[in-house]
C-alpha cells in the first residue's frame, strides 16, 4: 500500500497560512491567523464550535478568499484545481438512496471531478482495493454508502481522500458522532497515514484529548484568532489567556488536559466547564 | 398459440402508423426521462422535476393557443423555468424549494388562462386533455427527428456530468473542494432535466411526466447499489412500462363493454407503480435474506465491521 503514495519528504513544509484575516458580511471571522503544516506531522485544529475551524478549512480549500494574508502550498499560491489537498467534511448528509458502494465512493476520489463515463480498468480497481485495505474497509467495501455506520463512512471518506495522493489531508471534526473505540481507531489510522506516507494531516476537533497521544502540533483557535506550535508550548495558561483576552485555566488531570474559559463576550457569570471549553465565538 | 398471440396483440397493432410512432417516440422519451431521473432522485430534486412539467404546461398551452406545436412550447418554458429556478437561489436546498414553488405557481396560473382561452376559442376540450395527460398516438412521424435530437442532447449532458453529479450527490463540499464547478454542473443538469421533462410532457402529459421521471429511477435504486446498473435498470424499466402501456392501450379498444379505449398514460403510470412496488418488495426480501445469512454464518457486514470497528448501538446505519 505504501507504493501507492508519492514518497514525501519528512518535515517539508506543505502549507502555510500567513496573517490570514477574513471578513464576511461585515464581521471579522478570522484575524491574523498564521501557522504551517509539515509532511509527516499530525496537527490538531482545536477550538469550540464557531471559533473559526471550519472557516480555516474553507480558506485552505479555496472556498473562501482571505481578505488579507496569504495561503501558500509548498511556498506557492493555490493552483486552481488542487488535487494535493484531500478533504473529509464533518457531516455529508448522505441520501440513503445514492447508488454507490463504499468502493465506488473511493473510486470517485480518483476521478470524480472528471467528465464522461469511466471505463472499467484493472489498475483503477486494484488501486481502490489497496486503499480500502489501507483503511481496513474490506469488510464493507460492497455495502451501500447510505447504510454504513459513522466509523465505516469516516474510513471510506478517508480512503476517498487518500486515493488522489494528496500532500495534505484535512478532516473536519472526524471524531464527532463516533464511539470511543472508533475514535481511537480513526486517530491511530490517521497518525499511521501521516507518518507512513509523509503527508500533512490537519484534524479539527472541539475536544483535544483523543488527539493528545498522536498530535505533533496544535493550532488553537478562539474567536477567529489562532495560536500554534507544539502542544506543550500552546496549551498553557499564559498563551491561551493571551489568545482569549482573559484568564483561562489549563488543568492537567492524569493524562488529560482541561481548558476552562469564562464566557467573556456575553458577560455571563457562569463558567462552562468541559475539556476545551471556550467562549461562544463568531458564528 | 396463434390465438393467444392475437389475444395479446390485437389486429393491426404492428401495422398501425400511430402505434409505430408511439413505440419509437414514447419509448425513447421514457428511456431518457428514466435515466435523467436517477440523478433527480439522488439529488433530491423531484419537486423541481415536477415543477418543470407544470411550467412546461404554460408553454404547451400557449403554443396550442397560437396554433404551434406544443413540444416547442413545453421545451421553451421548461428551459426558461429551469433558468428562473437557478437564478432564484438554487444554491440552498430550502431556497431551491421556495424558488421552485414561486415560479411554479405563476406558471400554472398562466397555463390555466391559456387553456381556458384555447378551449373557449376553439370550442374543444380535447386540447386540455392532450396537454395535461399527453397522447402518444397523435404524435406526427415528422416530429421523430426532433424528439431524437432532444433525447440525445439530454442523455449526452448526463453522460458528460456522470461522475461530478455522483460526487456532488455525495457531498457538495467535497466536490467543490476537488475543483468541480458545482453550480455550473447543477445548472447544466437542470437543463437536461427540463428537456427530458418537456419531451415526456408531450408523450405522457404534463401532469404525469413526474411519474416517468421519478418512478423507474426510484424502482431502479431499490434494485441495485451500483450507479451504472441503476441507470441501466431505470432505462429498461422506463422502456418496458411504456411499450407495455402502449400495447395495453391499443388492446383496450377491443375490451368490453364499449371498446372505447383507455389512455396510454394511465397504463404507463399504473405499470410504474406496480414495478416500484415489486422492486420495493424484492429489496425487502434481499435485505431479509442478507440478515438471515449474517445471523447464520455470523459474518454479516455489520458483524465483520463490528469486530474491527464497533459502532455504538444507537448509531444510524449500524444495522
Amino acid at each position: 500500500m505504501t507504493d501507492t503514495f508519492r514518497p514525501g519528504v519528512r518535515d517539508e513544509e506543505i502549507l502555510s497560512l500567513e496573517g490570514v484575516s477574513l471578513w464576511l458580511s461585515g464581521r471579522e471571522i478570522l484575524h491574523d491567523v498564521g501557522f504551517s503544516l509539515r509532511a509527516g506531522e499530525l496537527t490538531g485544529l482545536i477550538g469550540s464550535n464557531g471559533a473559526g475551524k471550519t472557516t480555516i478549512f474553507r480558506v485552505i480549500l479555496g472556498l473562501e478568499t482571505p481578505s488579507a494574508g496569504k495561503v501558500l502550498f509548498a511556498g506557492h499560491p493555490r493552483p486552481r484545481r488542487n488535487r494535493s489537498v484531500g478533504y473529509v467534511p464533518q457531516s455529508i448528509g448522505l441520501d440513503p438512496d445514492v447508488p454507490l458502494r463504499a468502493r465506488d465512493l473511493v473510486a470517485l476520489g480518483l476521478d470524480g471531478d472528471r467528465f464522461g463515463i469511466p471505463l472499467p480498468s484493472r489498475s483503477r480497481r486494484q488501486l481502490v482495493d489497496e486503499m480500502l485495505e489501507a483503511v481496513d474497509a474490506q469488510g464493507f467495501a460492497d455495502a451501500r454508502v447510505g447504510k454504513l455506520s459513522g466509523g465505516e463512512l469516516q474510513r471510506t471518506l478517508i480512503a476517498h481522500a487518500l486515493i488522489a495522493k494528496p500532500r495534505l489531508l484535512l478532516l473536519d471534526e472526524p471524531l464527532a458522532n463516533l464511539d470511543i473505540r472508533s475514535e481511537q481507531e480513526v486517530v491511530g489510522l490517521l497518525a499511521k497515514i501521516a507518518k507512513a506516507h509523509a503527508i500533512a494531516v490537519l484534524i479539527s476537533a472541539h475536544e483535544m484529548n483523543p488527539l493528545l497521544p498522536v498530535m505533533d502540533r496544535v493550532v488553537y483557535v478562539a474567536s477567529g484568532r489562532a495560536a500554534s506550535g507544539p502542544t506543550e508550548e500552546v496549551v498553557r495558561e499564559d498563551v491561551l489567556s493571551a489568545l482569549y483576552g482573559h484568564h483561562v485555566d489549563v488543568l492537567h488531570v492524569h493524562d488529560r488536559i482541561l481548558v476552562v474559559a469564562g464566557k467573556d463576550e456575553t458577560h455571563h457569570a457562569e463558567l462552562e466547564r468541559t475539556h476545551t471549553v471556550v467562549p461562544r465565538g463568531l458564528g | 398459440m396463434g390465438a393467444i398471440l392475437t389475444g395479446i396483440f390485437e389486429p393491426g397493432f404492428f401495422t398501425s402508423e400511430p402505434v409505430r410512432v408511439a413505440v419509437i417516440v414514447g419509448g425513447a422519451v421514457s428511456l431518457v426521462s428514466a435515466v435523467v431521473g436517477v440523478f433527480t432522485v439522488i439529488r433530491g430534486q423531484s419537486f423541481a422535476g415536477h415543477s418543470l412539467g407544470d411550467l412546461g404546461t404554460t408553454g404547451g398551452s400557449g403554443a396550442f393557443l397560437v396554433g404551434a406545436n406544443p413540444l416547442w412550447g413545453f421545451v421553451t418554458f421548461a428551459i426558461l423555468g429551469a433558468g428562473a429556478m437557478e437564478l432564484f437561489g438554487a444554491r440552498r436546498p430550502r431556497g431551491r424549494d421556495m424558488a421552485t414553488g414561486i415560479v411554479l405557481g405563476a406558471g400554472l396560473g398562466i397555463a390555466a388562462l391559456f387553456l381556458y382561452l384555447g378551449t373557449t376559442h376553439s370550442n374543444t376540450t380535447g386540447a386540455t386533455i392532450t396537454i395535461l395527460f399527453g397522447s402518444m398516438f397523435v404524435i406526427r412521424s415528422s416530429m421523430i427527428p426532433v424528439f431524437a435530437l432532444l433525447s440525445v442532447l439530454a442523455l449526452a449532458v448526463v453522460a458528460l456530468l456522470y461522475r461530478p453529479l455522483l460526487l456532488s450527490a455525495v457531498s457538495q463540499d467535497i466536490a467543490s473542494a476537488r475543483g468541480v464547478p458545482v453550480r455550473l454542473i447543477g445548472a447544466l443538469y437542470l437543463l437536461a432535466m427540463a428537456v427530458a421533462v418537456s419531451l415526456s410532457c408531450v408523450t405522457i402529459g404534463a401532469i404525469l411526466s413526474t411519474a416517468v421521471l421519478i418512478g423507474p429511477a426510484a424502482a431502479a435504486l431499490r434494485l441495485t447499489k451500483r450507479p451504472g446498473l441503476a441507470i441501466a435498470w431505470a432505462a429498461v424499466i422506463g422502456l418496458a412500462v411504456t411499450w407495455l402501456g402502449i400495447l395495453l392501450a391499443y388492446d383496450s379498444y377491443y375490451w368490453p363493454p364499449a371498446g372505447r379505449g383507455w389512455p396510454v398514460s394511465f397504463f404507463v403510470v399504473a405499470l410504474i407503480l406496480v414495478v416500484y412496488l415489486l422492486a420495493d418488495l424484492a429489496n425487502g426480501q434481499k435485505a431479509r435474506r442478507a440478515g438471515a445469512r449474517a445471523i447464520a454464518s455470523d459474518k454479516g457486514p455489520g458483524v465483520v465491521a463490528g469486530r474491527a470497528w464497533p459502532s455504538s448501538p444507537g448509531e444510524p446505519g449500524a444495522e
